[in-house]
C-alpha cells in the first residue's frame, strides 16, 4: 500500500515535471535544428550548433564579439540593480518593520499602488528625466531605472523578513553598548540572509528580462542588453527564430543557475514576504 | 545649453573629437541587408573621411525609439524607414525636408510616395512588392492566372499556392485587380462592396477546399515553400534568402486572378534614407547628411546593396551594370514594382490592416457570410479612427485642482500646530534617515513618471498632439463610446474577461503550486531536490521567450499541441479562431508561467510548521485527513494570503502572455485591460491619451480590490489566531 502510495506520487511529479520541462525542450529543439520546426516530440532529427555559434560568435566591423560584450552588459546591469535595490530597500524596509513614524501607512500604500499601475504608460516621462539627468544611453541609468523599479516589492519582501526576525535579538545587542545601526548591521542582516539573496535575485530577473525600456534608451550596440538583441531576430518580414531561440537558451542559462544556487534560500525567503497594508 | 555641457564634459574627459562628429544612421535590417549596408556605410567613410555610427534597432522599438530620441536631439541623423510612416513622421516632426540635389537616376515613380505637400523627404532606397514564386519542378510552366494555378494538381499533402490569406497587404494585390482598394484617396475605409466580397469569396473557397493553407503566417509560408509542400508562393524579396540551395525556382510578376483579367496589384513599399528633424544642425552637418543619404541611395552604394542583399534598388543608373541587367530575380522585382500600386502615406492606411484582418479571418475561419464580416470591420475602423473628444477650457480644472492642493496645505498646517503631531514629527526623524533615499528614488523615479501618465489621461489626440479634454477619455471608456455597454471591445466585457482571466489563473496557481508542494514536502520522498529545481525551471526562463515558445506549440499547421493530438488520433484544433480555445491557449501558458512561485511559497510555509503539531495530532490518533484540515490547512491560508494578493495584481495585468501567445484573437475577445490600453496606444491610432485613462481605471480597480482584501484580511486573520490559538491549547493539554 505504501509501496503503491510511493508510485502514485512519483508518477503526478514527474507529470508535473513533463508539463513544466516541455516548452523549454521545445525552445531547445528550435534552436539545434533552425530549418525544421519541432514536432509532438521535441528533439531534433539533425542537430547543428549553427544558430548558436551565428548569435553567440556575432562580430562587428572591428572584429570584437558583440554577443559577448552584450552579455557583459546585461550582468553588470542586473548585478548592480541587484546591489542598488538591496542598498536603497533595506533600509527603508527595516525602519518599516521597527519604527513607528508619521507617513508610515501612507508610504506602504504607495508602495503597494506602484504595483498596480501599468508601467508602460511611464516610459515616455522617465525617458525625459533620465534625459535632464543626462543618463540616456547609459547603463548606470537603466539601472538606476530597474532598481527604482524594484524597490517597492524588495521593500515588502524585506519587510516581511525583518518582521519575522525578534526583536529580543537586537535589544539584547543594545544593551551590550550597540548602537542601532550596529544592531542592525551585525544582528538583523545575517539573520535576514535567505530574504536578502532572494529579493535580488528578484531585482536582478527585472533587468535581465525587461526590454520595452533598455530598446528605447540605449542607442550604442556595444551596451544593449540581451532581451533587445533577441528582440532583432524577429523582424517585420522574416522571424529568425532558430536564432532566437539559440539566443533565448544563452539568456535563460544564468538565472537557472542562480535559481539553482539559490533555491534552497528561496524556499526560506519568499516565506516572510508580506503585503500586509 | 544641454549641448555646452555634453562638449564640456568631452573636454574634461579628454576626448574631444578633433574631427566633426560621427553621423548617427538607424535602421531596422538585418541578414544580408545589414551587412550590405554596413559595406557601402564603410565605402562612404572611406571616400569621404566622414566617420558614420550605425546602430540596428529591433523593429518593434524603432517607431518608439524614434518619437523619444528625435525630439530630445539623441535621435539618429538619418533613419531607413518604409515610406508609408512618412506622414506619421511628418506630422510628429520626426524628418526633415531633403534640400540637396537629387541625382537624376533616381527621378520618376520611386520619388512620386516621398513627396508631401510640396516638399521632397528622403531619398528611394529600394522597392519593396509581393510576386509570384514557383517551385520549377511542381510548376514548369508559368500559370496564366492564379485559378489555373490553384487547379494545377501537385499531389498529396501539397499546396498549389501558399500565401498569407488574413493578412490585408497580400490580399489587396487580389482586391486592387478587382477595381477595389482599402482605403480611398481621400482616406475613408473601402474594404467593402462587390470586389471586396468577390475576394473574400474566392479566398474562402480555395481554403475551404485545401488549396491554399488555413491560417497561414509569413512563417509558414517560408517553411512550405521551401520544403517543396507548396507548389508556388505569394511574397515578397524577404523570402529568398531562406530558401536552401537545392531547390530549384523562379520568380514571375503575380499574374491575374482569372485568365484575361487584370494582373493583380500589390502595394508597393519604398524603402528610404531619411533626415532626421534637428534645428540645431549646422549647415556643415546638413550638407554631410545630405551626402551620406546620396551616397547610400545611388552609384556605389546603390550597387553594393544590389549584389550583397539583392536589394531591388531604385536607382536607375545601377541597372545598367551587367550584374543586374542578366539577374533575372531582381529583374522581375523591379518590373513588379513598375506595376505595383505604391501604398498611401496616410496614417490611416496602417489602421486598415487590423480590421481587414478581422473581416479575413471570420470569414476564414469563422465560415460568416463576407458582407456581414465586411460590415462589421468597417465598424471598427471607423472606431479607431473617431475624433478625438472637444479640446475644453482647463482653467476650471486648473482651480479646483489648486483649491484641493490649498486645502491640503491648509490641512497640514493645522495638523503641524497641534502640539501631539509635532511630537509625533520629532520622533519621526530618526526613521527618516533610514526611508528618505529610498522615498526620493522611487518618488523621481517610479511615482512622478506614474503620475505624469496618469495626468496623460486628461488629454486626447494623436501622437504628440494633444489637447486638454478633461474626463471626456473616461466618459467615452465608461459608456462604450456611446455604443452597446455588452458589445464588442466595450470596458466591462474587457473587465469581465480580465476578471475570469485573474480568477482562473490565480486558482490554478495555487491548485497546482499548494498539491505539488505537498507532495514535495512528504517525509520520505526521495529524488526531491531535482524535482524541485525542474519544477521550478518555468519561472527561470524569461516570460517573453517562454510565451512566444508557447505560441508556437499552439500554431495550427506546426504547432506541437496540434501534432500530440494527431498522434493520439484526434482532431487538430484551430487554438485561435474561438475563444474559449485561445482562452485556454492563454491560460495554459501563464498557469505554467506562475505554479513554481506558489509552490515555493507554499513549501516555505509548510516548514515553518512546527512538526511537533503534527506529531501531537498524531498521538491523539488524528487521521491524515483531519491533520490536513486542522493543522496544515488553517496554517497555510495566512501565509498564502500576501502571496495570493500580489498573484492577483500581477495576473491582472500580465502583460506579455496575452499579447504574445493569442495576441488578443480571435478578434479582440481575450484582450485583458491592460493589453487592451496597449492596443490603443500603440497599434491604434497612438491614442495616448485614451490608453492613460484606462491605465488609471486599471489602477482604481485594483487599488478598491486591495482595499477589500486587507479588509477582509483582517477578519479572517483574527479567525485564523484564534484557530491556531485553539490547537495550541489542545496541544498543551494533550
Amino acid at each position: 500500500m505504501k509501496r503503491l502510495a510511493a508510485i502514485g506520487v512519483h508518477a503526478a511529479i514527474l507529470l508535473a515535471v513533463a508539463f513544466a520541462l516541455y516548452p523549454v525542450l521545445w525552445v531547445v529543439s528550435l534552436a539545434l535544428s533552425p530549418h525544421e520546426s519541432p514536432g509532438a516530440i521535441p528533439w531534433p532529427t539533425e542537430p547543428s550548433l549553427d544558430a548558436m555559434r551565428e548569435v553567440v560568435l556575432r562580430t562587428d566591423d572591428e572584429g570584437r564579439y558583440l554577443f559577448l560584450m552584450q552579455t557583459g552588459a546585461s550582468l553588470l546591469v542586473a548585478f548592480s540593480t541587484a546591489l542598488v535595490a538591496i542598498l536603497i530597500a533595506t533600509p527603508a524596509a527595516y525602519a518599516l518593520s521597527r519604527f513607528r513614524f508619521v507617513g508610515k501607512d501612507a508610504s506602504q500604500q504607495a508602495l503597494l499602488a506602484t504595483q498596480m499601475f501599468p508601467g508602460v504608460a511611464a516610459a515616455i516621462p522617465l525617458y525625459l528625466i533620465l534625459d535632464a539627468l543626462g543618463l540616456i544611453d547609459h547603463l548606470g541609468g537603466l539601472t538606476l531605472v530597474y532598481a527604482t523599479t524594484a524597490v517597492p516589492f524588495a521593500i515588502f519582501q524585506l519587510k516581511g523578513a525583518f518582521d519575522t526576525i525578534p526583536r529580543d535579538l537586537e535589544e539584547a545587542a543594545m544593551v551590550d553598548g550597540a548602537t542601532p545601526f550596529e544592531a542592525f548591521r551585525k544582528v538583523v542582516l545575517p539573520a535576514a540572509r535567505p530574504a536578502l539573496a532572494v529579493t535580488a535575485l528578484f531585482a536582478f530577473m527585472t533587468a535581465w528580462n525587461e526590454f520595452i525600456l533598455a530598446a528605447t534608451f540605449l542607442s550604442r550596440e556595444e551596451i544593449f542588453t540581451l532581451p533587445v538583441v533577441l528582440q532583432r531576430y524577429v523582424g517585420e518580414h522574416r522571424a529568425q527564430w532558430g536564432h532566437f531561440a539559440a539566443g533565448a537558451i544563452v539568456v535563460s542559462v544564468p538565472v537557472m543557475a542562480l535559481f539553482y544556487w539559490l533555491q534552497r534560500h528561496l524556499v526560506g525567503g519568499l516565506t516572510a514576504g508580506g503585503v500586509k497594508g | 545649453m544641454k549641448r555646452a555641457l555634453t562638449a564640456l564634459a568631452l573636454v574634461l574627459a579628454g576626448a574631444l573629437p578633433a574631427r566633426a562628429e560621427p553621423l548617427r544612421l538607424w535602421h531596422a535590417y538585418g541578414g544580408a541587408e545589414e551587412v550590405a549596408l554596413r559595406e557601402a556605410v564603410r565605402a562612404f567613410e572611406r571616400e569621404t573621411g566622414q566617420e558614420v555610427d550605425l546602430l540596428a534597432v529591433a523593429f518593434g522599438a524603432y517607431l518608439a525609439k524614434l518619437e523619444s530620441a528625435i525630439p530630445t536631439g539623441r535621435g539618429p541623423d538619418v533613419f531607413i524607414d518604409a515610406h508609408e510612416r512618412l506622414t506619421t513622421y511628418v506630422d510628429a516632426h520626426l524628418v526633415a525636408p531633403y534640400g540637396g540635389e537629387v541625382p537624376a537616376s533616381l527621378e520618376g515613380e520611386p520619388l512620386i510616395p516621398l513627396r508631401t505637400e510640396g516638399r521632397l523627404y528622403g531619398l528611394p532606397l529600394s522597392l519593396k512588392c509581393a510576386a509570384l514564386y514557383l517551385n520549377d519542378d511542381l510548376v514548369p510552366e508559368d500559370p496564366g492566372s492564379l485559378d489555373a494555378l490553384v487547379a494545377t494538381p501537385v499531389g498529396e499533402d501539397r499546396f498549389p499556392l501558399v500565401m498569407e490569406a488574413e493578412n490585408g497587404y497580400y490580399v489587396a494585390a487580389i482586391l486592387h485587380a478587382l477595381g477595389g482598394e482599402l482605403l480611398t484617396p481621400t482616406g475613408e475605409y473601402d474594404f467593402q462592396g462587390p470586389a471586396a466580397e468577390t475576394t473574400l469569396t474566392w479566398l474562402a473557397e480555395q481554403v475551404g477546399a485545401g488549396r491554399i493553407p488555413d491560417e497561414a503566417t509569413g512563417e509558414l509560408v517560408q517553411r512550405l515553400f521551401a520544403s517543396g509542400r507548396a507548389a508556388a508562393a505569394i511574397s515578397g524579396p524577404w523570402l529568398a534568402p531562406d530558401l536552401p540551395e537545392d531547390l530549384r525556382w523562379r520568380v514571375i510578376p503575380l499574374p491575374p486572378l482569372t485568365a484575361g483579367g487584370r494582373p493583380l496589384e500589390p502595394y508597393l513599399t519604398v524603402e528610404a534614407v531619411f533626415a532626421a528633424a534637428d534645428e540645431a544642425r549646422s549647415p556643415e552637418r546638413v550638407a554631410a547628411t545630405e551626402a551620406l543619404m546620396r551616397y547610400l541611395a545611388t552609384g556605389r552604394g546603390a550597387r553594393i546593396r544590389a549584389e550583397t542583399a539583392r536589394q531591388v534598388v531604385a536607382d536607375a543608373a545601377a541597372w545598367t551594370s551587367p550584374a543586374l541587367a542578366d539577374d533575372t530575380f531582381l529583374r522581375t522585382f523591379r518590373a513588379a514594382a513598375d506595376t505595383a500600386r505604391p501604398m498611401p502615406t496616410d496614417p490611416r492606411m496602417r489602421m486598415t490592416f487590423v480590421p481587414a484582418q478581422r473581416a479575413l479571418r471570420r470569414v476564414l475561419r469563422g465560415g460568416e457570410a463576407p458582407a456581414d464580416a465586411l460590415a462589421a470591420s468597417a465598424r471598427t475602423f471607423a472606431d479607431d479612427t473617431r475624433p478625438p473628444p472637444a479640446e475644453r477650457d482647463p482653467t476650471l480644472a486648473l482651480v479646483v485642482f489648486g483649491l484641493l492642493l490649498l486645502l491640503l496645505v491648509g490641512y497640514w498646517v493645522h495638523r503641524v500646530r497641534d502640539p501631539a503631531v509635532r511630537v509625533a514629527l520629532l520622533d519621526s526623524l530618526p526613521a527618516y534617515r533610514w526611508v528618505a533615499h529610498a522615498f526620493f528614488a522611487v518618488f523621481a523615479l517610479v511615482i512622478l513618471p506614474l503620475l505624469v501618465g496618469a495626468a496623460v489621461s486628461l488629454f486626447a489626440g494623436r501622437g504628440r498632439d494633444l489637447h486638454y479634454v478633461g474626463l471626456a477619455n473616461y466618459a467615452d471608456i465608461l459608456t462604450a463610446r456611446g455604443g452597446d455597454l455588452l458589445g464588442d471591445r466595450s470596458f466591462y466585457v474587457v473587465l469581465g474577461v480580465t476578471v475570469l482571466w485573474t480568477v482562473l489563473n490565480v486558482a490554478l496557481h495555487l491548485l497546482v503550486g499548494v498539491f505539488l508542494a505537498l507532495l514535495l514536502n512528504r517525509p520520505k520522498l526521495r529524488l526531491r531536490g531535482v524535482y524541485r529545481v525542474l519544477l521550478i525551471l518555468p519561472w527561470a526562463v524569461p516570460s517573453y521567450v517562454t510565451a512566444l515558445a508557447w505560441k508556437g506549440m499552439f500554431h495550427r499547421q506546426l504547432g506541437a499541441i496540434n501534432a500530440i493530438l494527431e498522434a493520439l488520433g484526434a482532431e487538430p484544433v484551430s487554438w485561435f479562431a474561438h475563444f474559449g480555445t485561445a482562452f485556454a491557449a492563454n491560460l495554459a501558458t501563464n498557469v505554467w508561467l506562475g505554479f513554481p512561485f506558489m509552490m515555493v511559497v507554499t513549501l516555505g510555509a509548510l516548514s515553518s510548521i512546527p512538526d511537533s503539531l503534527y506529531e501531537a495530532a498524531q498521538v491523539d490518533g488524528a487521521t491524515r485527513g483531519q491533520r490536513f484540515r486542522r493543522i496544515t490547512f488553517p496554517l497555510l491560508v495566512p501565509a498564502l494570503a500576501p502571496a495570493v494578493v500580489m498573484g492577483a495584481v500581477w495576473t491582472f495585468n500580465m502583460f506579455n502572455v496575452v499579447f504574445l501567445v493569442s495576441g488578443g484573437e480571435p478578434g479582440g475577445s481575450t484582450e485583458i485591460l491592460v493589453s487592451e490600453a496597449y492596443r490603443w496606444a500603440f497599434t491604434r491610432g497612438q491614442l495616448y491619451g485614451y490608453a492613460a485613462a484606462y491605465a488609471v481605471l486599471i489602477f482604481g480597480i485594483l487599488a478598491l480590490w486591495t482595499r477589500a482584501t486587507v479588509w477582509i484580511g483582517g477578519r479572517k486573520e483574527r479567525r485564523v489566531r484564534r484557530a491556531r490559538d485553539a490547537a495550541a491549547k489542545e496541544l498543551a493539554t494533550s
